[in-house]
């Protein structure tokens, strides 16, 4: 074109490379995402649909005060949320999150309308590639959520409740929805696989549920009288026969009182935890894998000349200070940084494959020179953090981290440092915040033990100790909202792991405050 | 298949509901913190937000976690001086390295949870207590009437708008100035012209010829200046003022005799609020004058006014006496409408009361649009409010009304705000 080729110059210009400027119009979002869901393609990312959504902060605010859903039905504590969210942002104190993304077919992503054409950029290939193709692809969230029905459910529960609020008050669906909310951490089935279910079946069954689960009750707290040879022939059978960990499972199931209304509610609360219960458990993997990817999208699109220095340059500061990990001491530390130990552990197991050392060989036979693409796939799919840690985590990454294992036991004056980044700690370091991921591990087990069905119908939890560790002072909270769902009196047992009962709590149903 | 979808003008407002929830929640709460409010804040700056804080436990969200005790072992990153087997201190306040990070991670460190009420959603708390009827509720929130004014000439506007007289002399001024140059040479050119053929010059002569073409070439250039340009376009520019009303002046008079405590003196700190209020949609400018008085009276600030105390008897009178003096003084000649608001317990000096009578009907009355009475008390009716019951019969622009909850309030203002502000 001109006769100074011959001289060092910039590279050509691509042809469909982004103009160099800050605004964003529709034509240019639609631009950046053809480029970007070409080089996620040739990288092999797997993904459902796409819908991106511009949106105002005010909406964002909105968005993920609402559990980051489209649609959600009301309570005051999402009101909660959004006045503290929104006092941070007026003020200045605090930055929106810049994207959030609904684990949902067609995925959606939200885009700010404040944000730059390269942030835009960012998080379509953060959200739109990254998030979307760890939904479609983690072993979890294929267990667990139906990407497709949720939309659908949430529209269901928000109008289900709504027609609640009309007809039994708001008073008492909010009064059940915070005593709901109090154990929804509680109303997860970690192991039992479920059965999914469109979102047709389940409008239809839930009517059929509604009848027969009243009949159902009614037969387990039957009244007439035995006779009585009987009642002692044999002792009375357990119930449940087995312990059940998911609480609100069986408050909705076996709560002698509820109105079918109220089982409802129960259980939509307990979808919408189940539904999230994924994301709890993968919260490194997770946003590792979305940040690995908007970083090599986006450079590869550098390298291909379609974006630009300057584009590059604000890319960088932003995701600079998302993986940045401030050390133990610093006044900035809150616990370690999921981007930062994501996107290391991604960026490791590529260097693993491509450039692997004799450390590397030793310790990642398997994976050492092998495509890294394969390699970061199956671990995708196919790992929750705590596992993606304890396989994944490398010598070199807890020596850059300066990872230590600190031991704080109440018995001890001290605290004492178990392990730090040498030949010694290595594998205690990885064992340790491997487990420090396991949600098992970070909440309390509390689980239905028992329930007195020949005398007072009180409910029996049982807390099995780990490590000792006490519970907070919530949990007499809590405890007051399990026995206002059971309605009648209810234990909380803690238990020592030989067995023996540590502690007790318990709540009095004094008064029913529903005449029935 | 992908959609980029533009969903900012949907579902605006979507968490009106919820917020409302919290509010109908925290409700008792927040109207301790507007009652709070109320008490500290100044008259004339009543119409504002307010913050509210609530204790976090209150708006807590139970959830069962762990506790810090029996045995953690955490894992941290940004090791600089440790070795394996090294013992440290624990730190200070159970924060920092040995903490473990499970539990509610809502919990939040600050104590209280603060935030914001709007503007309405304060009003409407304040207005609450004071059990007024709707239609004053929306005369006192509504926003202020604005008219249409003239305000010089803008660049833009729709062509209605277009002040031919400003466009066409902007146009004049360009086309003068931007003609200058070729209009002055074309004036000497001519000049020039007709020398040269005063000199007897040939009219085919080059030289002529060659002014000719010069001659041409200037006036072509001349006419090539556009009569009218987008950029000559001028528009009357109108903005919106609020209306214009005449202004006001309240005064504020109080008994602070050792009986007056705190909850009297609140109480009538609502009923000054109420009037100014009113006052405030009804006129642009309002001055508030503060007259307290035991004994004697004394104009004084606010603040004073508000919050200290004096001790001993009362008379009334001394008040009224420096109100008709303020009056005569800097508010008189009728350019300013008076409203006056006065609160006491009723304790007057016995003769004192009469007198006070006397003054209202004949001097002070005529002189004030509106008069207020509050008798903060739920004793029996003592002299002043005998002796000032008569006034009514003579002047019907007179209220008064005992007190006990700022809901009795009310009924003092129902004539002013029967009658609609003009």
């Amino acid at each position: 074109m001109n006769d100074m080729t011959h001289q060092p110059s910039p590279k050509p210009r691509h042809p469909r490379a982004l103009p160099e400027q800050s605004e964003w119009t529709f034509e240019l979002i639609e631009q950046a995402h053809q480029e970007i869901r070409r080089v996620a393609e040739n990288f092999g990312l797997d993904t459902y649909a796409n819908q991106l959504e511009i949106i105002t902060a005010e909406q964002m605010m909105d968005a993920y005060t609402s559990v980051g859903m489209p649609v959600s039905y009301n309570h005051w504590s999402f009101g909660k949320h959004f006045l503290s969210t929104e006092k941070g942002y007026k003020r200045g104190q605090m930055g929106l999150a810049y994207e959030i993304v609904i684990n949902s077919d067609p995925c959606i992503a939200y885009l700010m309308e404040e944000n730059s054409l390269t942030m835009q950029a960012l998080v379509i290939a953060h959200a739109a590639y990254g998030h979307n193709s760890f939904f479609k692809g983690n072993y979890l969230f294929r267990t667990w959520t139906d990407a497709e029905a949720i939309v659908d459910y949430m529209v269901f529960a928000k109008n289900y409740i709504a027609e609640c609020e009309q007809r039994h008050g708001i008073d008492a669906v909010e009064t059940l929805l915070d005593s709901c909310h109090a154990i929804q951490n509680y109303g997860v089935d970690r192991y039992k696989r479920p059965a999914k279910l469109s979102m047709m079946e389940e409008r239809a069954r839930q009517k059929e549920r509604e009848a027969y689960v009243q009949s159902q009750i009614n037969d387990l707290w039957r009244t007439l009288p035995r006779r009585e040879e009987e009642e002692a022939e044999k002792a009375a059978p357990r119930f449940p026969p087995e312990p059940e960990e998911n609480l609100l499972y069986f408050i909705e199931k076996y709560a002698p009182l509820l109105e079918p209304w109220q089982r409802e509610m129960v259980r939509i609360v307990r979808k919408i935890s189940q539904y999230f219960y994924p994301q709890r458990q993968t919260q490194v993997m997770n946003e590792g894998w979305a940040t690995f990817w908007h970083y090599t999208i986006l450079n590869q699109l550098y390298d291909e000349g379609v974006v630009g220095d300057g584009f590059m340059m604000e890319f960088l500061k932003s995701h600079t200070n998302v993986v940045y990990q401030p050390p133990v001491n610093s006044p900035y530390y809150s616990g370690i940084n999921p981007y930062a130990l994501g996107f290391a552990m991604m960026t490791d197991i590529r260097r693993i494959c491509e450039n692997p050392t004799a450390e590397d060989r030793e310790w990642f036979p398997d994976i050492a020179g092998s495509d890294w693409r394969k390699t970061l796939d199956f671990a995708m799919r196919n790992f929750k953090d705590e596992s993606f840690i304890a396989q994944y985590l490398s010598p070199k990454l807890i020596r850059e981290f300066h990872f230590f294992a600190v031991l704080d036991d109440d018995n001890n004056e001290k605290l004492a440092i178990s392990a730090i980044h040498d030949d010694l700690g290595y594998r205690y370091v990885r064992q340790q915040l491997a487990e420090q991921y396991n949600l098992g591990n970070r909440e309390p087990n509390i689980q239905v033990w028992s329930v007195n069905t020949r005398d007072d119908r009180a409910l029996t939890l049982r807390h099995s100790q780990f490590q000792r560790r006490p519970l907070n002072q919530q949990a007499g909270e809590v405890l007051k909202h399990v026995a206002r769902l059971w309605g009648f009196d209810v234990h909380l047992d803690t238990v020592a792991p030989n067995g023996e009962v540590v502690s007790t709590m318990e709540v009095k149903r004094e008064k029913r405050a529903r005449g029935s | 298949m992908t959609y980029l979808i533009d969903r900012r003008l949907q579902g605006k407002n979507k968490s009106a509901v919820n917020r409302e929830r919290f509010l109908r929640r925290y409700k008792s709460q927040i109207k301790d913190a507007v009652g709070r409010a109320i008490k500290g804040r100044s008259i004339t700056d009543i119409e504002n937000g307010e913050k509210v804080s609530i204790p976090v436990k209150d708006v807590g969200e139970p959830s069962f976690g762990h506790a810090h005790g029996g045995v953690w072992e955490t894992i941290n990153p940004g090791n600089q001086e440790y070795q394996k087997g090294d013992l440290i201190n624990r730190p200070k306040g159970g924060g920092g390295a040995g903490r473990g990070k499970a539990g509610n991670s809502d919990q939040m460190t600050e104590d209280d949870f603060i935030f914001e009420l709007s503007r309405e959603e304060f009003m409407n708390y304040f207005f609450e207590d004071l059990e007024l009827p709707h239609m004053v509720k929306t005369q006192l929130t509504a926003t202020t009437e604005f008219k249409n004014q003239r305000a010089g000439y803008n660049m833009s506007g729709t062509p209605s708008n277009i002040h031919v007289l400003r466009s066409l002399r902007g146009a004049l001024g360009r086309r003068i100035a931007v003609g200058g140059n070729s209009r002055k040479r074309l004036e000497e050119a001519e000049a020039e012209l007709e020398q040269l053929l005063l000199d007897g010059e040939a009219l085919d002569a080059p030289h002529v010829v060659e002014l000719k073409k010069l001659i041409h070439h200037l006036h072509t250039r001349l006419l090539a200046i556009p009569f009218i340009d987008p950029f000559d376009l001028r528009y009357s520019n109108r903005i919106k003022v609020p209306k214009p009303m005449t202004q006001a002046v309240m005064f504020c008079i109080m008994d602070v005799s050792g009986s007056m405590d705190e909850t009297r003196k609140d109480t009538a700190k609502r009923f000054f609020i109420l009037l100014y209020l009113f006052l405030k949609r009804a006129y642009d400018k309002i001055d508030v004058v503060f007259i307290r008085h035991h004994t004697a009276a004394a104009e004084v600030d606010e603040e004073e006014f508000f919050h200290s105390r004096e001790s001993g008897g009362t008379v009334v009178s001394s008040a009224l006496h420096l109100l008709d003096k303020i009056i005569e003084e800097r508010y008189g000649a009728g350019a300013w409408n008076s409203y006056v608001a006065q609160a006491s317990d009723g304790d007057n000096w016995d003769n004192d009361s009469v007198l006070c009578r006397q003054m209202l009907i004949n001097t002070i009355m005529p002189k004030v649009q509106y008069y207020t009475y509050v008798e903060i008390t739920d004793g029996p009716p003592q002299n002043l409010w005998e002796q000032y019951s008569q006034i009514p019969d003579h002047h019907a622009n007179f209220a008064m009304q005992k007190i006990v909850t700022p809901a009795d309030i009310y009924p003092v203002f129902r004539e002013l705000f029967k009658k609609q502000p003009k």
